[in-house]
């Protein structure tokens, strides 16, 4: 079987989506009467055109940077994790714990106590699903989504009624210290000489983010765990003959991938809220999975598609801010992206596929 | 018509040039957004009111996220908007960072009373009040002796209006059944009037006959539900009556159009500092119209117009669920 050009499936397929995607949009916008033009100027100006849309944008890509990563990483394993929204939760719980229990001296130190907590929290709740799925055959989808609303519940509890100071009637937590208050990108680059603006959310835990692409990398391509997770994926009797557990890399996979959505926390709870909110993940463990899949579940591939959803999360956000465009038709143009570029990806693919071997056929 | 639809297209392109600076109100709806038939429309409903009347327009923005409370905020201050109203509890902590630095911009928090800056209009609600006297309604309108209270989210705020409703109906009947029910510990439990139904149908199945829904979204489920199963409801935040006439027994007010209009109306003038709507402020109160008119018999009328007075006078104290986290009419 002939294939397509790696160019043509990594860059054009994900390109011609997005274009469908965006024209689309545009018809959407039109048929409220609104200026797609506008509206499209006003996104990129929004998300892109200053310092101040850029910290959004780079916050929220931080987020689905991570969830992006623990799905790709379940998904080498052939597992399919939807539960990166709770480990997310439980990870920012880890991250409460550390913050507000222990009198950190400086930032650094907390950050990396934080990361670790959020991790482990975080793969711990992927665990369970694992164990269920290594041993039991209990499906992983059905049991990492329900542990999504067992997450929330477990949140819910603890923060009504251990974590909120008293008095408070919001239910989240009371402020983390000063001390491990997280340096955003405008602390971080005045030092450089870089204006950068101070009200944007983005910090320190973007490194931490583009570290991890780098650290799956290493472990999928370059290590033989990620080779006994990548041989797992393709073929679970293939594996097993060539004498891969499949208990032990389900597990190790599992474990990973929580780990990662679980530390996502170190960015939306210890970097923006600092402080634990209920609603803190808000969606970010299932835009993880848009992520990854439009990321073809390579690192690279991942962190490019949380830019973009940063961008369109970002872009939508200024779109509520200064157009009349209803909040519900921001979600329906972010679920056309999401629509295209990952679950109608064959309708791309297929025809252009087509061509590319017709093309071939005459070349011959 | 035409001239309004004009307007509002004018009004848009205006808005699409972001960034000038003008000094019209802005309007921050929370999470729930504003077609909530609860909180937030009431809000917009104050809002559209104002605009009305006066011909004032006004930016507004439905949060989709967290992080966009702050942004929000800070992106409405900077470009001249001013007051800057804001809706719901969570917003306090953002403003406690935000306000000091835009010290010229008047803001309006709806549901906060605890800040301690010179820029906010804090402004609270004595839900508690007015659902002690919708829960006596609901205990003298009982022939069950039982009714019922379906909450949203399970967060202090809606076991504040529980405990007034508990207290309320204890008040007319010691002996009264109360079921409480919260629909979700997730934000989705303020829009999801399917559980909202399902909840009611069991609340009837213990003998309900009565069932009050603080409960946003949901409560929409719960009033249809019951008008459909020939009990009585209790509607919330606004005047619901009209939902279901003569099913619905009376809603909770809670004016918050009121106070969005008046923080409107003021402007630039708006005086800040903590304000608490109860009874005697009208801030809270029961609704009674044509719809639920042949509902509210004399006595339950004189009964709960005296208990009013004698809150509002002091001779009634309900207990705030704030004060010590707990309930003296209902446990969680």
């Amino acid at each position: 079987m002939e294939k397509m050009p790696k160019w043509a499936d990594v860059v054009l397929i994900p390109l011609i989506s997005l274009f469908l995607a965006a024209v689309l949009s545009a018809l959407v916008i039109l048929g409220i009467g609104e200026d797609p033009v506008a509206a499209v100027k006003l996104m990129v100006d929004g998300a892109l055109g200053s310092s101040y849309g850029w910290g959004y944008t780079l916050y929220y890509a931080t987020n689905f940077m991570f969830t992006g990563l623990a799905v790709a990483v379940a998904a080498h394993a052939g597992l399919f994790n939807i539960g990166g929204e709770g480990q997310a939760m439980l990870g920012g719980l880890g991250v409460a714990v550390i913050c507000l229990f222990i009198p950190w001296p400086h930032w650094s130190l907390a950050l990396i106590f934080a990361a670790l907590a959020a991790g482990l929290f975080g793969a711990a709740w992927a665990a369970i699903p694992a164990y269920l799925q290594a041993k039991r055959g209990s499906h992983i989808v059905i049991t990492t989504i329900m542990f999504n609303f067992i997450a929330a519940a477990v949140l819910n509890y603890l923060l009504v009624n251990q974590l909120r100071p008293v008095g408070s009637m919001d239910p989240a937590s009371a402020r983390f210290a000063e001390a491990v208050h997280l340096p955003s990108l405008h602390e971080m680059l005045a030092p450089l000489g870089i204006a950068f603006s101070k009200s944007a959310p983005a910090n320190v835990s973007l490194l931490v983010a583009l570290a991890a692409c780098i650290l799956v990398w290493v472990l999928i391509w370059r290590t033989s765990l990620g080779f006994e997770i990548r041989a797992f994926g393709k073929s679970e009797p293939g594996a097993r003959y060539a004498g891969i557990s499949p208990v032990k890399i389900t597990m190790i996979a599992m474990l990973i991938s929580g780990a990662l959505a679980g530390m996502m926390a170190t960015n939306n709870v210890m970097g923006e809220a600092e402080r634990l909110v209920l609603n803190s993940t808000e969606g970010a463990g299932f835009i993880g999975i848009a992520v990854a899949l439009m990321g073809r579940n390579h690192p690279f591939g991942v962190f490019l598609a949380a830019i973009l959803f940063g961008f369109l999360y970002q872009g939508g956000a200024e779109l509520a801010l200064w157009t009349k465009i209803p909040r519900e038709l921001i979600v329906v143009i972010q679920a056309l992206v999401i629509l295209f570029t990952g679950a109608l990806d064959n309708m791309v693919r297929m025809p252009l596929e087509r061509i590319f071997l017709a093309f071939r056929k005459e070349a011959k | 018509m035409t001239l309004m639809k004009s307007l509002m297209g004018a009004a848009a392109s205006l808005a699409l040039t972001a960034g000038a600076a003008l000094a019209e109100p802005a309007l921050i709806f929370d999470l729930g957004g504003k077609f909530d038939k609860s909180f937030n429309e009431a809000a917009h409903n104050g809002a559209s009111r104002w605009a009305e009347e006066t011909g004032g327009s006004y930016r507004e923005i439905e949060l989709q996220s967290e992080a966009q409370r702050e942004q929000a905020l800070r992106r409405f201050a900077e470009a001249g908007a001013n007051p800057v109203i804001t809706m719901g509890f969570a917003m306090a902590d953002p403003l406690s960072t935000v306000a000091a630095d835009y010290p010229d911009t008047k803001f309006v928090a709806v549901d906060v009373t605890w800040l301690d800056a010179n820029n906010i209009r804090q402004i609270g609600f004595a839900e508690h009040e007015g659902s002690y006297l919708v829960g006596m309604m609901a205990a003298m309108a009982s022939k069950s002796d039982t009714v019922g209270f379906i909450g949203g989210m399970d967060i202090p705020l809606i076991r504040h209006f529980a405990c007034g409703y508990a207290q309320g109906a204890k008040a007319v009947n010691p002996d009264i059944n109360i079921v409480a029910n919260m629909t979700g510990t997730t934000p989705a439990a303020w829009n999801d009037p399917v559980k909202g139904s399902e909840l009611t149908k069991a609340q009837i199945s213990q003998g309900a006959d009565v069932i009050y829904a603080a409960a946003g979204g949901t409560g929409v489920g719960v009033l249809q539900t019951a008008a459909d199963e020939g009990i009585l409801s209790i509607g919330v935040d606004s005047n619901q009556n009209h939902l279901h006439p003569g099913k619905v027994l009376t809603s909770m007010l809670k004016r918050v159009d009121v106070a969005v209009y008046e923080a409107m109306k003021a402007g630039t003038d708006l005086e800040t500092g903590v304000f608490t709507m109860g009874l005697a402020e009208e801030g809270v109160g029961y609704a009674l119209d044509d719809n639920n008119a042949p509902l509210v018999s004399s006595d339950m009328q004189s009964a709960v117009d005296d208990a009013r007075s004698k809150i509002i006078s002091g001779d009634i104290n309900v207990a705030s669920y704030y004060e010590n986290d707990s309930c003296p009419a209902l446990s969680f």
